[in-house]
């Protein structure tokens, strides 16, 4: 196989590793959300927990789609 | 995106064509030349390179960009903030309940150095965001300079609060002597992957980003009319660029902080 090849269906595997990142991202906004429903008073301090969150669920996306930018580009 | 035009080659062509140790010189364009580093000014102290390269330049501006903004906003000190003294205070206000939210009150002490992390990272990721410009964060080094030195002072924090009853961190109360030889090597191998996964979230982060950027900007001119579609997703991208530039700054200050609490209190929350 050419390497030119490999490398474009590398990076398309390499991709579903950010499926990840939508279920962890949608679970933490869902769990934002219910728990705003139970205790909305509450809401802006916990907002700070979720953007963590957020960004904690998204950096493992990030490094599923660095790889397939390595792959395709290294 | 026109990194991938020879703006940053023109100024690194000398350097490259003395020393051709820049051997990773790619034969094509691509996505990836933006985060070439250039040499600007060499300099050598021993055998060690401290040349002056792009992204150097770029920490300077950063830092220069940090402190205008600090100085400049709280030079009137007035009771009723204006505008550049809003943001200032703003900016200290976010990481002082920060620090004070996820260390307590005994990390006072650490809140100029996770105000400097906290500027240096949003400064960095944000001018990064000008087109042409240069991502220092983007580079594994720097994010990992910073992370492995966090990892290290924290280290030795908690080792010289605690003493040898650190090692107790990594057996936390309340777990049956069974789960022990199962959960030890767990908490240790998560301990030693915090500096791995604090610099590569960061890096990745940048990385990914910019390296998209410049992907769909090769789209927009391949499609001709149709570019316009490209067009209008980069503008979209750019605005979560902005957010996850900000955003990153943040997570990086508030894990550290979370880790020096770590060191601090083990486990007692």
């Amino acid at each position: 196989m050419e390497p030119e090849a490999a490398k474009l269906i590398g990076a398309g595997l390499a991709t579903i590793g950010v499926a990840g990142a939508g279920v962890g991202i949608g679970t933490i906004f869902g769990a934002y959300v219910l728990g705003t429903f139970r205790n909305p008073s509450v809401a802006p301090q916990v907002f700070g927990n979720v953007l963590l969150g957020f960004a904690l669920s998204e950096a493992t996306a990030i490094f599923a789609l660095v790889l397939a930018f390595l792959i395709l580009f290294g | 995106m026109a990194e991938h035009t020879n703006g940053a080659g023109g100024e690194g062509n000398t350097g490259e064509a003395a020393h051709g140790a820049e051997a990773g010189e790619a034969a094509h364009h691509g996505p990836i030349d933006q985060f070439e580093i250039d040499r600007l000014i060499e300099m050598k102290i021993g055998g060690l390179d401290v040349s002056l390269t792009n992204s150097s330049v770029w920490m300077l501006i950063v830092i220069v960009a940090a402190s205008v903004f600090m100085l400049v906003g709280m030079r009137h000190r007035a009771l009723v903030p204006g505008r550049g003294q809003s943001m200032a205070e703003m900016a200290y206000e976010l990481v002082a309940n920060m620090v004070r939210d996820n260390v307590g009150s005994e990390g006072r002490r650490y809140f100029p150095f996770i105000f400097s992390l906290f500027m240096f990272i949003l400064f960095a990721n944000v001018l990064g965001l000008i087109p042409l410009s240069f991502t220092v964060t983007s580079h594994i080094i720097v994010t990992f300079a910073l992370a492995g030195l966090i990892f290290v002072g924290v280290t030795v924090l908690g080792f010289v609060r605690h003493g040898i009853k650190f090692f107790t961190f990594f057996l936390p109360p309340g777990v049956p002597i069974f789960l022990a030889p199962l959960l030890v090597p767990i908490e240790l191998i998560s301990y030693f992957v915090r500096p791995v996964s604090l610099s590569v979230r960061l890096a990745a982060n940048m990385f990914a980003g910019h390296t998209m950027l410049a992907v769909f900007g090769g789209f927009v001119i391949a499609m001709g009319v149709f570019g316009i579609a490209p067009l209008i997703f980069i503008v979209a991208i750019y605005g979560l660029e902005a957010i996850v530039a900000v955003l990153q700054a943040y997570v990086f200050a508030v894990l550290t902080c979370l880790y020096i609490s770590d060191a601090l209190h083990m486990h007692q929350h």
